[in-house]
């Protein structure tokens, strides 16, 4: 591990992360209209995205293994609990991140 | 006039200052985390924030980590972080038309667009009380960076110090992403699109592994969608020209 190296690498993550979030501005953006595909894929990701970026959070999950996913799946239940009946997204949030902390650190 | 001018301005700061306190939380935790792991692996304070300014993507931060110290070649980083990020790609593509107009703004609006600051700009309803949209995407977008690299910096100064007790507390993100999840569900009728992303990736999930779900799954929902835009006819999805005629 060389001064070198570490730069290069960080240089080439940057790079390519820089590259895969300006791509579709590049290949879609500028004054030309989008395509209609891209403009309703811009209204409808958004919804399958959140769902997928969850799904991702919660991938080291083992359903098989004790606690079976309990403390996860307990606390998003509550996130959405609590979502429906205040509607406030810090006290979602606080209250679930709460509930989370308390399971894995308390109970399970 | 001048002083209502930087009023207006002032209360779209404000806002996007409130949105992104979630965010806070969790990138201050998320960003002390990686601080730490890089000292302990002997990168310093330089380092750790010259990862946060520039490659600024979480997940790939604490990826690039076993890169520099396993000595790995830079095709591999290059390969991996393609791997590791190409979800932002969609991001990308769902902001086409919202950050058109953006001007100066728009280069480090889509440099900055996080898994975070995306879940923040994504829907329309976080901009419809905003005078000036782009001032707030900008706001939401720099307040998140900024909140990254103090958790760094916090990370890598405090270092082996801190013995954290706050086991579990990096939830916060997965309950923002539930959260706003919860909030598209009650504010959006249709609910094809979100049932489209939850089974696509739980389906990807179960047959390709929590290592290798991710690019399946962004391909299987862009085909379930178009699927759903076919059944539904074009006319409707588009929306606008119906309205037009």
């Amino acid at each position: 591990m060389n001064s070198t190296h570490t730069i290069m690498i960080i240089a080439v993550a940057a790079a390519v992360t820089v590259l895969l979030r300006f791509v579709p501005f590049l290949i879609f953006g500028g004054n030309r209209e989008t395509p209609a595909f891209v403009s309703y894929l811009g209204k409808v990701l958004p919804y399958a995205i959140m769902a997928m970026l969850v799904i991702y959070c919660l991938r080291g999950t083992s359903l098989l293994r004790f606690p079976y996913g309990a403390p996860e799946l307990i606390s998003c239940a509550a996130v959405v609990v609590l979502h429906l009946w205040r509607r406030n997204t810090l006290i979602s949030i606080a209250g679930g991140t709460l509930c989370y902390m308390l399971l894995v650190q308390l109970v399970f | 006039m001048k002083k209502e001018e930087i009023n207006v301005r002032r209360e779209d700061i404000r806002k996007a200052f409130i949105a992104s306190v979630p965010v806070m939380a969790g990138y201050i935790v998320l960003g002390a985390g990686f601080g730490i792991v890089l000292e302990t692996k002997g990168l310093g304070l330089i380092w750790a924030v010259a990862m946060s300014v520039f490659i600024y993507a979480g997940s790939m931060q604490y990826v690039a980590i076993e890169l520099i110290t396993g000595g790995a070649s830079l095709i591999t980083t290059a390969l991996t972080t393609l791997m590791v990020n190409a979800r932002h790609l969609f991001y990308g593509i769902s902001m086409v038309d919202k950050y058109k107009g953006a001007g100066k703004k728009k280069p480090y609006l889509i440099f900055a667009l996080t898994d975070e600051t995306y879940s923040l700009v994504c829907s329309d309803e976080s901009v419809k009380d905003v005078n000036n949209k782009y001032l707030y995407y900008f706001t939401v977008s720099l307040l998140n960076q900024i909140y990254w690299i103090t958790g760094t910096v916090i990370g890598s100064l405090s270092g082996r110090m801190i013995n954290f007790s706050t086991e579990g507390i990096d939830f916060a993100l997965t309950a923002l992403f539930v959260t706003i999840f919860t909030e598209q569900w009650i504010s959006e009728k249709n609910h094809g699109p979100a049932i489209a992303g939850l089974a696509s990736s739980i389906l990807c999930l179960v047959v390709f592994g929590k290592d290798n779900f991710l690019i399946p799954a962004m391909c299987c929902i862009v085909a379930v969608l178009g699927f759903m835009r076919k059944m539904q006819g074009k006319a409707e999805c588009d929306g606008k020209e119906l309205q037009d005629e």
